[in-house]
C-alpha cells in the first residue's frame, strides 16, 4: 500500500461551484443578456398589440388581445414611400441582391485566396498588399467614383450594379480570410496533388474547397448578414423599385403622414431582422458540427 | 547486392549542374548525381542543408534556376511532376483527408484517366504489398501514423513508376514504429527493385537503408559514396564529424616522420589508409576504434561519466584537458576519476589537414 499522508492536500483538488468568481461571472452575464433581450421583448409584445392597447402606455405588459394584424400589414400593405404593398417587395429585392452577391464574392475571393496562398506568382505580394489597402479605406470615400463607374457601364440603378458593388467591396476582407486559411493547410497536400496530376482548378475544386467548409460557413455568415443589413449602398446604387428591405423598413418607420403605427413598425423591424437571425442559428450549428466532425484535420 | 550490379550499367536518374536560388539566396550550388537503376540513394544532412529542395527539384515541384534532370534517359527538366515518372512520399503523409484510403490511392490514376479495372488491379496489388487491405474504406483521420504512412507509400506505389522519392517519411513516427517501417521500406525496395531517393536527417536510417549516401551541407554534396566508405574514409572533417554517434574524436597535432605527435605523445601511423605528409594535422578516431586498459601509462585519460546502454557502454573521458569518447562492449563499471590508458586502431583512423579540412 502506498503511504499517503492524509494531512494536507491529496488526490483531486476540490472545487466549489459557488465561488465568488462564478457569482460575479454569472451575474454579469445575466445582466448583459437582459439588457439585450428587453428591447426585443418590447418589440415582440408591441407588434402583437392593437393600437388602442399601445396607447394605454405600458410597454412591458404582454398583449391582452394578441393580434397578427400588424404583421400582415407590415408584410403586404404598409406604405413604403411610393407604393403601399408592404415589405414583401423589399424582401424579394433583398433576396435577389444578397444571394448572387454572397455567391459571387465568396467564389471569387476563395479563388483569389487560393492563388495567393499556393501559387506564388510574380507580383503576388504586391497584389496582396494593394488588396489589403482596399480593406482599410472607408468605403464612403469610394461611393461617388463608384456611381460614375456604374453609370459608364450602364448598370447604375440596377440590381446587377448593386450586386457588383457588394461583390467588389467584400473582396479584400474575404480574400484575406481565405488566403490565411489556405496557408494553414499543409503545403505537402498541395504538392501531393500536383504529383497526382491535378492542375490549378483541379486542386481548387477537389482538394482545397472540400477542406474549407468551416471557412465557407464563416464567409457566408459574414457576407449574408452584411449585405442583408446594408442600407447605404441600397439607397445610393438602386432605384426605388429595387430598394432592399432595409430601405423600405426605413421608409415605413419614417412616414410622416397619418398616425404612427408602432405595432406595424415593430413587426416590420422584426421581419427585416429575421433573415440574419435565421442565418446565425442555422449556420452557427453547421459551423460547430463542421469543426466537431474534424473537417480540416487529417 | 543484386541491384547494385545492375546499377553500374544503367542510369535511372541523373542530376547535372543543378542550381536553385530563392531570390538572392542560393540554396543549391552545382549538384551533380548519377543514380543507377534500382539504387537506394539517401540524401543526408542537417536541417536546412537543401535535402528537400533537391527532392522537390527532381519531382518538378520547384522551378530550377540552372541545370538538367534526366529520368530514364529522358530530359524532364521542364516537365510537369505528373509526367516525370516519379512517386513521392511526404513527411506529413499529405493524404487527402476528405477521401477514403481507396480514394487517395485512386486519385492520381483517375486523373491519368486509367481504365477502372486497371485502377482496381493496382490498388489491390499495392494494398496487398503494404497490408492495408482492411482500411481501404476508412478515412485517413481514422488511421494511426504508421497506417497513414503506408497509405502514403501506397499512393506512390500505384503510380507504377521507376523512381520513388521519400521526404523524411518516418520522422513523424515514434522510435519503435520508425525502426519497423525502416525495415519494411528496405524489404519493399528489395522486392520492387525501383530506384529510390530518400531524404533523412537520421544517420541510422541512412546507414541501414542506403546503397549510397549523399551527404549535404549548405546545398553542396560533401561526399557521395557507400555507407561503408563514408564511415571508413570520410573525405573531410564535416563528414567525419557528422557520421557516427557519439561523434568521432579529433586530436590536434602534427605528423613527423610517420608518427602523429599529440602533446608529448608519439603515435605511430603504421597501417594508416593513406599517404599523409609531414606537417600540421588532425587525427580523427572513432569511439569504437579506441581500446582502453586500466592504468596510467602512455596516452591516459580520466573517466568523467559512463553511459551504460546494456549491450555496450560509452565512456566520456578527459584526455589532457580535452573531451574524448570511447565505446566498449566490456561491461566493467568505471567510477569517476578512474585512469585508463588508451590505444587506437590506426588502420581505421582518419587524418585531416587543419586548413583545407580535407582527408590526408
Ligand atoms: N520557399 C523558400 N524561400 C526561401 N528559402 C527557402 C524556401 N524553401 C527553402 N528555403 C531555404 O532553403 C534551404 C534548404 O531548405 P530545405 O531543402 O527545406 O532543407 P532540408 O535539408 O531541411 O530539407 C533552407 O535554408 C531554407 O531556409
Ligand atoms: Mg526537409
Amino acid at each position: 500500500m502506498a503511504d499517503i499522508t492524509f494531512e494536507g492536500p491529496y488526490g483531486r483538488r476540490p472545487r466549489s461551484r459557488i465561488s465568488a468568481q462564478n457569482i460575479v461571472i454569472y451575474s454579469v452575464l445575466t445582466l448583459v443578456a437582459i439588457y439585450y433581450l428587453i428591447p426585443l421583448y418590447v418589440m415582440v409584445v408591441t407588434s402583437l398589440k392593437g393600437l388602442p392597447e399601445i396607447r394605454m402606455g405600458n410597454i412591458f405588459s404582454p398583449p391582452i388581445e394578441a393580434t397578427f394584424e400588424p404583421w400582415a400589414r407590415a408584410w403586404s400593405s404598409a406604405c413604403t414611400g411610393l407604393n403601399c404593398d408592404g415589405l414583401q417587395r423589399g424582401f424579394w429585392n433583398s433576396v435577389r441582391i444578397t444571394v448572387p452577391s454572397v455567391v459571387f464574392s465568396i467564389l471569387i475571393a476563395s479563388i483569389n485566396g487560393y492563388a495567393l496562398a499556393n501559387w506564388r506568382f510574380k507580383g503576388s505580394e504586391v497584389f496582396f498588399a494593394v488588396l489589403m489597402i482596399g480593406a482599410f479605406i472607408p468605403y464612403q470615400v469610394m461611393i461617388y467614383p463608384m456611381v460614375i463607374l456604374l453609370r459608364e457601364l450602364g448598370i447604375y440603378g440596377t440590381l446587377t450594379g448593386l450586386v457588383l458593388v457588394h461583390t467588389i467591396f467584400g473582396m479584400p476582407i474575404l480574400t484575406l480570410l481565405f488566403r490565411n486559411y489556405f496557408t494553414t493547410l499543409p503545403e505537402e497536400l498541395f504538392k501531393a496533388a500536383r504529383v497526382d496530376g491535378t492542375g490549378f482548378w483541379g486542386i481548387y475544386f477537389r482538394i482545397m474547397l472540400p477542406l474549407s467548409v468551416p471557412m465557407l460557413v464563416v464567409a457566408v455568415i459574414l457576407q449574408a448578414t452584411n449585405i442583408w443589413n446594408d442600407f447605404l449602398f441600397g439607397v445610393v446604387f438602386t432605384r426605388p423599385e429595387y430598394y432592399p428591405m432595409t430601405v423600405q423598413l426605413n421608409n415605413i418607420v419614417n412616414t410622416t403622414t397619418g398616425v404612427r403605427e408602432y405595432n406595424v413598425n415593430m413587426a416590420a423591424t422584426i421581419l427585416t431582422g429575421l433573415v440574419p437571425l435565421l442565418i446565425y442559428f442555422v449556420s452557427g450549428r453547421l459551423f460547430v458540427r463542421g469543426i466537431a466532425a474534424g473537417a480540416v484535420k487529417g | 547486392m543484386m541491384h547494385q550490379t545492375v546499377a553500374a550499367t544503367e542510369t535511372s536518374l541523373a542530376i547535372r549542374g543543378l542550381q536553385l536560388s530563392f531570390g538572392a539566396i542560393q540554396v543549391l550550388k552545382d549538384v551533380n548525381m548519377e543514380i543507377g537503376r534500382g539504387e537506394f540513394i539517401v540524401l543526408l544532412g542537417g536541417s536546412g542543408s537543401g535535402k528537400s529542395t533537391i527532392l522537390n527539384c527532381i519531382a518538378g515541384l520547384l522551378d530550377i534556376t540552372d541545370g538538367q534532370i534526366f529520368i530514364n534517359g529522358r530530359n524532364v527538366t521542364w516537365d510537369e511532376p505528373k509526367d516525370r515518372g516519379i512517386g513521392m512520399v511526404f513527411q506529413s503523409y499529405a493524404l487527402y483527408p476528405q477521401m477514403s484510403v481507396r480514394g487517395n490511392l485512386a486519385f492520381g490514376l483517375k486523373n491519368a484517366r486509367l481504365p477502372k479495372d486497371e485502377i482496381a488491379r493496382r490498388i489491390d496489388r499495392a494494398a496487398r504489398i503494404l497490408q492495408i487491405e482492411e482500411y481501404l474504406d476508412r478515412k485517413p483521420g481514422a488511421l494511426s501514423g504508421g497506417q497513414r504512412q503506408r497509405v502514403a507509400i501506397g499512393r506512390a506505389l500505384v503510380r507504377d513508376v521507376d523512381v520513388f522519392l521519400f521526404d523524411e517519411p518516418l520522422s513523424n513516427l515514434d522510435a519503435k514504429l520508425r525502426a519497423e517501417l525502416r525495415v519494411e521500406i528496405k524489404r519493399l525496395h528489395e522486392k520492387l527493385g525501383n530506384t529510390m531517393v530518400y531524404v533523412t536527417h537520421d544517420q541510422i536510417e541512412a546507414m541501414t537503408l542506403a546503397d549510397r549516401i549523399a551527404l549535404l551541407r549548405h546545398g553542396v554534396i560533401q561526399q557521395f559514396a557507400s555507407p561503408d566508405e563514408i564511415y571508413r574514409r570520410p573525405v573531410n572533417l564535416y563528414v567525419a564529424g557528422f557520421i557516427g554517434s557519439p561523434a568521432m574524436n579529433f586530436l590536434k597535432g602534427r605528423i613527423e616522420g610517420g608518427d602523429f605527435l599529440f602533446n608529448a605523445h608519439r603515435i605511430p601511423l603504421a597501417g594508416y589508409d593513406g599517404n599523409p605528409r609531414d606537417g600540421e594535422a588532425i587525427l580523427g578516431i572513432r569511439p569504437e576504434h579506441t581500446t582502453c586498459t586500466l592504468g596510467n601509462g602512455g596516452l591516459s585519460a580520466a573517466v568523467e561519466l559512463q553511459e551504460n546502454m546494456g549491450a555496450e557502454s560509452v565512456l566520456h573521458l578527459s584526455l589532457e584537458g580535452q573531451r574524448f569518447a570511447l565505446r566498449t562492449s566490456d561491461d566493467t563499471r568505471h567510477p569517476e576519476g578512474t585512469r585508463l590508458s588508451l590505444s587506437f586502431d590506426i588502420s581505421r583512423a582518419s587524418l585531416f589537414d587543419p586548413q583545407s579540412e580535407l582527408r590526408l
